[in-house]
């Protein structure tokens, strides 16, 4: 049924629909209203047999979910930013061992400086923490992801983040199409898990394994990433077929057939790009896009296939490795090894800085013409950068960074909008 | 006195029950041929190791109580390391270990599970949770996750093996560690080589202060006791806690052989309280059959060895007499003495 | 694709009316994308909210920096903060107030647009009056569709049902709703006023 909904509303109801069995719920925005919510679908009956646990952290958030996931019920729980952090060593424990929790991280930056405001930080801080990280376009993938997390998670034992834009797509009213709950059930069987603590065949889950072993497991976690990596585009088509729309997959291009450049991204600024790809094709350009939405696992091969016959690729992404530059960049580098292609990592809206058409045109126009550096940071107030390294230089205790660039770019109070 | 000891028999020399006088039905769970071994014997404990059958006592406990219906969580430590290596584990009953902090949190999703499970007529056996740790993995990293697990009042029964440190590093400090005890981290802080006096934390009472239906204490001297409280707590829904004594040779510097008797001594000098409380009210505490001096709980502990040397440290150990001497008064100690 | 945004102040509505602007539209079978401006902003703090209407699917996600359409939902703003950055020559301007434009002080920036779509209307008073609040954020949604012409008043009141239906009495829908047809009933007139002058 289309409805015009928030985008934590279509996610709660679609996370209902998947019948959860315990939910553990610990508010930081932009996440809390996906597990209100749910919580509301529960007080209401709508949701039944769910139990609905408010957590004092969230440690203890991701801990209880490895409790009931070990114990055999489906289990879901959200976060964001620091929370996800807070949480990480659950996290791994999660998926070492292979319980298939599903998380939404309405993805947003990491402090310090603290920042309310969406980029990717978070979730791609734990890209090697053995989850499956699947990112959503729009509201309506965000909600069909989560369908397809499920039966994905539980098939290969691992767990996997839905990974949703901040604010810009979780707090963004738009028209979705909710399935029904008939359409979900054909879709999504009932958990039946590998491991499970049950009274009637005991088994010690989680105990210490030495080198002898240890490097074997790790290994068959890698392998049931590579079976995902397989199962993704199947999933994908299955729930084409129950549902009726695209949905999930490796990879999506756009406009990629002649392209000469090819700009790579993950999440809702491929919308944006879109847009922008678009009047850049009318005036002449031979441009395309490729949205990631799996980025764990990896889809080397679909990423070098997407790009075997461009010129160039432009990665923007909303993430910075401090110290080298791009994180999804490096593992395109990866799947393009050998080709021979120009490559360019553009590192844009951290913190919630707004990617614009205007700039990724602009941004686009010269890549095409070979004129981007290597790492571009979009709409960088280079000035107040360079106000504060000078500072720096004559001053020793110069203060708060963030404090200090505030008063260089000469913003005072709080922007206009 | 413990409620379910009924009949009580002083063997002359010793305070042990004669367990084996006892009519069939009122003999301990351990008397017991069909006892689930639920720690089974091969693990890897130290000699004389009071976490390992302070251990066994109370999961045979429970599940006898809940008629073998028991999943255990258990925090890393000393319990989990030596009950398990794979391809090896003690484990009769179904058993998981997560993380170190995050035991009672996982008892939480456990519980969790099994109620929904229930109630979907998917299990028919009224299965229970307990959510195991030691002092460090409970009232040191664990404790938020413990807290959460007890305002909430969860179904949990979570039960610390308290040897007072980290032992399964190399015997360091944690916030159980008594005053003046040394381990290899109090040395580098303050003047003495043992625990500054002020710190640390009573969990029993913290726990008392979250209202829970049960809390309890319990050394591994009493173990008709512990068998006693273990099976109260299971006979109770909501978060519960049982904090047990559990003297390490190792961290302790005692012999192997002396883990009861320092149990005993812990509690005969008031060293540590023996108690129960319901919805943070004290309900009981187990009285001190013949009052010792600390002196004799402490001299025979090498951690203590700094306090009796050529000069003896009088006024630390009278510091440690005044602790005891305050449990006393606190709990009762001395009262309804039999 | 028509777009607007609207200024306001904490607890005054802002991003609801948006959302319900974009809900008004879907009513009508058209594509909307309602979207805060994201900020950590408490009780009586500048808000903004942005609203895009489209017949075709809206992929942008950049704020809306060019609006075809400003809402004011409390005139004190217009002393802070920069409602009108980017909107378009000729663009729609509602504003909460029971003062002209040139008593505002927005005479000479409104000089040479069309009259019709420059209108005011005292939408807290509206809000007194049908649902004992001084809420002002969904008289002004009525008073958008007088005067944008981009959605119908029927639109607007499913909106209201949608948002105010369930969860608490039908009474306060029916306020709103009430309160919306005012507040359009008065525009329309503002407008006819306008063309006529």
């Amino acid at each position: 049924m289309l409805k015009q909904c928030e985008g934590s509303h279509a996610v709660a109801e679609a996370v209902a629909l998947c019948r959860p069995e315990v939910i553990c719920a610990y508010p930081i925005s932009p996440q809390t209203h996906i597990v209100e919510g749910i919580g509301e679908m529960v007080k209401s009956g709508e949701l039944k047999d769910c139990e609905f646990i408010n957590v004092e952290s969230e440690f203890a958030a991701m801990s209880v979910a490895i409790g009931s996931s070990a114990a055999g019920a489906r289990t879901y729980t959200a976060t964001a930013s620091q929370g996800l952090l807070y949480m990480v060593e659950a996290v791994y424990n999660a998926s070492g061992l292979g319980l298939p929790i599903v998380m939404t991280v309405a993805n947003r930056a990491i402090g310090a400086p603290i920042n309310i405001w969406n980029d990717h930080s978070d979730s791609l801080s734990q890209r090697d923490c053995g989850w499956i990280q699947l990112f959503a376009e729009t509201n309506q993938e965000a909600l069909d992801l989560h369908i397809q997390a499920f039966k994905l998670a539980e098939e290969v034992s691992l767990p996997v983040m839905v990974c949703m834009d901040g604010f810009i797509l979780t707090h963004a009213y738009e028209r979705v199409d909710m399935p029904t709950q008939e359409q979900v059930d054909a879709y999504l069987p009932a958990y039946e898990p590998r491991q499970v603590l049950d009274t009637a065949e005991p088994v010690s889950i989680g105990a210490m394994v030495g080198p002898e072993a240890f490097m074997e497991v790790r290994y068959l976690a890698h392998a049931r990433q590579m079976q995902a990596l397989e199962r993704i585009p199947q999933l994908a088509a299955e729930f084409k077929s129950v549902f009726g729309r695209e949905a999930g997959g490796l990879v999506r291009p756009y406009r990629c057939e002649d392209a000469e450049t090819i700009v790579i991204a993950m999440g809702s600024v491929l919308g944006t790009l879109k847009d922008t790809v678009d009047a850049m094709r009318d005036a002449g350009q031979k441009i395309g896009v490729l949205g990631i939405t799996s980025f764990r696992p990896f889809p080397l091969v679909a990423v070098a296939a997407a790009l075997k016959n461009c010129k160039r690729f432009v990665v923007l992404e909303k993430s910075l490795a401090v110290g080298i530059g791009g994180i999804v960049a490096t593992n395109v580098r990866m799947a393009v090894t050998g080709m021979g292609l120009k490559g360019y990592t553009v590192i844009a809206g951290l913190g919630g800085r707004a990617i614009t058409v205007k700039s990724l045109a602009g941004m686009l126009e010269k890549a095409g013409r070979d004129e981007l550096d290597l790492v571009t940071f979009l709409d960088l107030d280079w000035k107040a950068v360079n106000k504060q390294l000078e500072l720096e230089k004559t001053k020793r205790r110069s203060g708060p960074v963030a404090e200090a660039l505030l008063r260089h770019a000469g913003i005072v109070g709080a922007r206009n909008y | 006195m413990s409620a379910q000891q009924t009949v009580k028999f002083y063997q002359t020399g010793t305070f042990t029950v004669g367990n084996r006088l006892l009519a069939p039905e009122e003999r301990s769970v351990q008397a017991n041929m069909q006892r689930t071994n639920s720690i089974n014997s091969g693990h890897r404990a130290c000699q004389g190791c009071g976490e390992a059958l302070g251990a066994r006592y109370a999961i045979d406990a429970a599940m006898n109580a809940t008629k073998r219906q028991l999943i255990a969580a258990n925090a890393t430590g000393c319990l989990e390391v030596f009950s398990t290596p794979y391809p090896e584990t003690s484990w009769q009953i179904p058993w998981i270990h997560s993380l170190f902090g995050n035991t009672a949190a996982v008892g939480t999703g456990i519980a969790a599970a099994i109620k929904v499970k229930r109630q979907k007529g998917e299990l028919r056996e009224d299965v229970r949770v307990v959510a195991q740790g030691g002092d460090g993995g409970t009232t040191d990293i664990g404790f938020g996750c413990l807290s959460g697990m007890f305002e909430r009042n969860d179904d949990v029964l979570y039960i610390c093996y308290d040897n007072g440190g980290y032992m399964n590093t190399g015997v360091q400090r944690s916030s159980a560690t008594p005053p003046a005890a040394r381990t290899a981290t109090t040395m580098p802080v303050g003047p003495e080589p043992g625990n500054p006096f002020g710190q640390g934390k009573f969990v029993p009472a913290i726990a008392m202060a979250h209202e829970i239906p049960y809390v309890a204490t319990a050394t591994v001297a009493d173990l008709r006791d512990l068998e006693a409280k273990v099976t109260k707590a299971m006979g109770i829904r909501g978060a519960r806690y049982i904090h047990i004594l559990v003297p390490c040779p190792l961290g302790w510097g005692t012999a192997s052989h002396d883990t009861i008797r320092m149990a005993r001594l812990a509690k005969e000098t008031g060293i540590f309280p023996v108690f129960e409380a319901e919805h943070g009210e004290i309900k009981s505490a187990l009285a001190i059959r013949r009052q010792l001096p600390v002196e004799d709980y402490l001299r025979p502990q090498k951690r203590y060895a700094h306090l009796f040397g050529k000069k003896p440290a009088v006024d630390t150990i009278a510091r440690i007499q005044a602790i005891a001497d305050k449990n006393i008064r606190r709990y009762g100690l001395l009262e309804n003495q039999h | 694709m028509f777009q607007i945004r609207i200024h306001g102040r904490g607890g005054q509505g802002v991003v609801t009316a948006a959302e319900m602007l974009s809900i008004a539209a879907f009513e009508e079978g058209r594509h909307a994308q309602a979207f805060p401006s994201f900020g950590s902003e408490r009780t009586g703090a500048p808000v903004v909210a942005f609203c895009r209407i489209a017949d075709k699917e809206i992929r942008l996600r950049e704020p809306i920096m060019e609006p075809d359409a400003i809402i004011i939902q409390d005139p004190t703003l217009l002393h802070q903060v920069d409602c009108f950055a980017g909107l378009k020559q000729d663009g729609y301007i509602l504003i909460n107030t029971t003062k002209s434009f040139e008593q505002l002080g927005l005479g000479d920036f409104v000089r040479d647009w069309h009259p019709e779509r420059l209108c005011t209307v005292s939408a807290t008073e509206l809000g007194i009056k049908h649902v004992g609040r001084p809420v002002p954020n969904v008289p002004l949604l009525g008073g958008f569709a007088a005067v944008s012409g981009l959605i119908k008043l029927e639109s607007v009141a499913k909106a209201i049902e949608d948002k105010f239906g369930d969860k608490s009495s039908s009474k306060v829908a029916q306020g709103n709703i009430a309160a919306a047809t005012e507040a359009y009933n008065i525009v329309r007139k503002e407008m006819e006023d306008a063309v006529h002058a």
